[in-house]
């Protein structure tokens, strides 16, 4: 019998894995070849799917981007025993893009079977929840303090603290939320990793549980996500029936129960309290804080809310013990972040690494460049809300505080390049109109402001008094930042600013043309 | 928090709910899956729309009885997600992803090519009640963008040509 994987990550599907998947099935039929076919999640290698893998004795053998016209040919090549072929790439562990990653949080992800527990536990799944349920609560908030976690959902707070903060209340319910709305432009960690490693995510929110004394929680997921959705509550269902969820788990006396929310679309219901909020039904306004959610979060009670790759990390960290995940990293930017090169990009694709790592390194050595093979001129960094970085500052190294520095931010790691078509002043006028669109209403700033911030910029691109109206788009950005309740009214001055001060030529272009700066006055 | 300031304070907990029209039938049943709990409110207007392709304004009140909110809470909750349409829409909903990722990659052209090749607006419905095209931000897609999706389906690297493909399979199937 021999295995091969198709991916069935939704990038994958994309570009027809389900095709690819029939046709190998029916052409192994015809050609009474013995074939098991596993739908695994992907390696990250986006560039590459459907990425075909065949399992030989000397290891996984990579092929792709596979098409279903493919299939034949590659069985006519022998690619069932890993044979050459014009698509194939080798030993899949060998592709550098592949190799010089540090996958902690990911080093299941497209390897395994995304519903098979025993695939699971048989490469290190579950180990760190097994050492957990025989510690005390505070020794697994200790060990998580001590890997020097930070949230990976943007804000970078430590995670020990938070949890710490649960812990020590009183309280007859408890929750642990996770947050699954992957609003970023640029980001599919989360969506990868709920997809191709579900128990990861599972096993990493029941320790949260253990220790902050949580009995039951939810995953937040959004709408545009049905396959992490349906992924989740399988897997969840798995956990459940093999008792690593439900009541006493594995006989521990803890008992953790976890259930799925889906969005309905919404940007701001990533920031935590907006989605709590929509959790209990409710219009995903944010709300005013203190008290944090931490104290009083989901109804009203100590919540323990964390990004996706936050909980994922955790279950290596129990597992190998938090000195060993500190041993990665930089500064006090801890551990390894998955980065996620999007855009205009030649090998886009998730590419973990330890923090340090330079924005070139990423776009260059991992990316190969743009897609369009034209020069990268910006790159934005960390979602919508992010700076644009020029290539004057593509050699800062990935690192919370480094960025800070630059008047940027890492925010969950995603990476999208333009190339040199790409007009900055546009991309200043979307983030406005982003926010616009997006904002929850609270603020006058945000709700006001960036429907104000279109217009103005609308008439610098039309040259309508253009000095008056920068130094009006100056002055709102500082309201907007220094006016807003939230980071979208308050960071979408970010990209704007870094548009307008690193690309100024793209402002102070000839008007588009005469009729347009008549419609805009 | 958790406070519920429209639940009256004597009330009975429980109140007869009447429903006279299909759509409303169908929303109170849905609430009574759901244990007519109000947190899980967004999980029944995902339901309705599943099953009714939108939301009609008159399951509202039934609604509001039955989860035992105030009217204007509901359709307050309505009104706030993009995703819940309060209005029949196309068979099959075509979100074109907008946002920063898919623009580098082009997908504005492609959004009005979308609007040319339909000839509706973003937004909008064709004719035949086939499709509606939809802006949405992220699709999560964005190492293959630009992203389009169809009802879950979702499809990578779109250019104008893989949309009319795209379009031609659901005009076909709508066809038949
Ligand atoms: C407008 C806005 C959108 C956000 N979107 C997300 C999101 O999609 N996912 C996420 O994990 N955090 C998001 N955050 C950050 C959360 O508010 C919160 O900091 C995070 O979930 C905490 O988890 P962590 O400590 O593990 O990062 C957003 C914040 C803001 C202000
Ligand atoms: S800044 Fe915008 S999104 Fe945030 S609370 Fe204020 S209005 Fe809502
Ligand atoms: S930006 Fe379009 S799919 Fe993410």
């Amino acid at each position: 019998m021999i295995t091969v994987f198709v991916p069935c990550d939704a990038a994958a599907l994309s570009m027809g894995a389900d095709d690819v998947a029939t046709a190998i099935a029916s052409e192994a039929k015809k050609r009474k070849a013995n074939v098991r076919i596993v739908r695994n999640g992907s390696r990250g290698m986006l560039y590459l799917e459907p990425l075909v893998e065949v399992e030989t004795p000397k290891g996984r053998v990579a092929y792709g981007p596979v098409a279903a016209k493919d299939v034949v040919s590659l069985f006519d090549a022998g690619f069932l025993e890993g044979k050459s072929h014009k698509l194939g790439h080798g030993l899949t562990e060998e592709i550098p893009y592949f190799k010089n990653q540090e996958r902690l949080t990911f080093a299941r992800c497209g390897i395994t079977d995304p519903f098979s527990l025993e695939d699971y536990r048989k490469y290190g799944g579950y180990d760190g929840l097994a050492k957990a349920l025989a510690m005390k609560p505070i020794d697994i908030i200790n060990e998580v303090t001590t890997s020097g976690l930070r949230g990976r959902g943007g804000a970078g707070f430590p995670t020990g603290i938070k949890w710490k903060t649960v812990h020590d209340l009183a309280s007859n319910q408890k929750y642990v939320a996770c947050n699954a709305d992957e609003g970023d432009s640029g980001t599919f960690a989360d969506r990868m990793l709920m997809e191709g490693d579900p128990f990861c995510l599972i096993e990493g929110m029941t320790i949260a549980a253990v220790a902050g004394g949580a009995t039951k929680g939810y995953i937040y997921v959004r709408s545009e996500y049905p396959h992490s959705v349906h992924n989740l509550r399988k897997a969840i269902e798995i956990a459940r029936e093999a008792n690593w969820l439900g009541d006493n788990i594995q006989g521990s006396g803890y008992s953790f129960d976890l259930f799925v929310r889906m969005g309905a679309g919404a940007y701001i219901c990533g920031e935590e309290t907006s989605m709590l909020e929509s959790i209990e039904g409710k219009r995903g306004l944010v709300r005013y804080k203190p008290p944090i959610p931490a104290i009083e979060g989901l109804f009203g009670k100590p919540t323990i809310i964390n990004n996706v790759m936050s909980f994922a990390a955790v279950p290596i960290i129990l597992a190998k013990g938090g000195e060993f995940y500190k041993n990665y990293g930089v500064g006090r930017s801890r551990g390894t972040l998955a980065f996620q090169l999007a855009g205009n990009i030649k090998r886009g694709g998730l590419v973990e690494k330890a923090f340090g790592v330079t924005t070139r390194q990423l776009i260059e050595d991992w990316g190969g460049g743009t897609h369009s093979g034209r020069p990268a001129r910006a790159v934005q960094v960390g979602g919508p809300l992010g700076a644009y970085l020029p290539e004057s500052k593509f050699d800062v190294p990935m690192d919370y505080e480094e960025f800070v520095k630059i008047d940027a931010m890492v925010g969950h790691g995603g990476l999208v390049v333009f190339d040199d078509t790409v007009d900055m002043a546009q991309q200043a006028r979307f983030a406005m109109e982003f926010c616009a669109i997006e904002s929850c209403g609270k603020c006058t700033p945000c709700r006001i402001g960036s429907t104000r911030g279109v217009e103005v910029i609308d008439k610098i691109i039309a040259d309508i008094d253009r000095e008056k109206n920068v130094a009006l788009l100056e002055d709102l950005c500082v309201t907007m930042t220094d006016g807003s309740l939230c980071a979208l009214g308050g960071l979408t001055p970010l990209p704007v600013r870094s548009a307008l001060h690193e690309f100024p030529d793209d402002f102070h272009k000839p008007a588009p043309n005469k009729f347009l700066a008549d419609a805009a006055e | 928090m958790a406070k519920n300031v429209t639940r009256s304070p004597k009330g009975p907990r429980k109140q007869e709910v009447k429903a006279s029209t299909p759509a409303q039938v169908a929303a109170l049943s849905i609430c009574a899956r759901h244990g007519n709990k109000p947190d899980e409110l967004l999980e029944i207007f995902h339901e309705m729309q599943h099953e009714l392709g939108y939301v009609p304004e008159d399951t509202l009140p039934v609604i509001a009885t039955a989860l035992n909110r105030s009217r204007a809470e509901i359709y307050g909750v309505l009104t706030f997600y993009h995703e819940f349409h309060r209005h029949p829409v196309g068979k099959h909903i075509v979100k074109i992803c907008r946002a920063e990722a898919c623009q580098s990659m082009g997908t504005e052209e492609l959004c009005r090519h979308a609007e040319a090749r339909l000839n509706i607006p973003l937004g909008g419905t064709t004719a035949d009640g086939t499709v509606t095209i939809e802006q949405v931000f992220c699709l999560g897609n964005c190492a293959l963008s630009p992203a389009v999706m169809v009802g879950e389906k979702l499809y990578g690297r779109v250019d104008p040509e893989r949309f009319d493909e795209i379009i031609a399979g659901l005009e076909k199937e709508a066809a038949e």
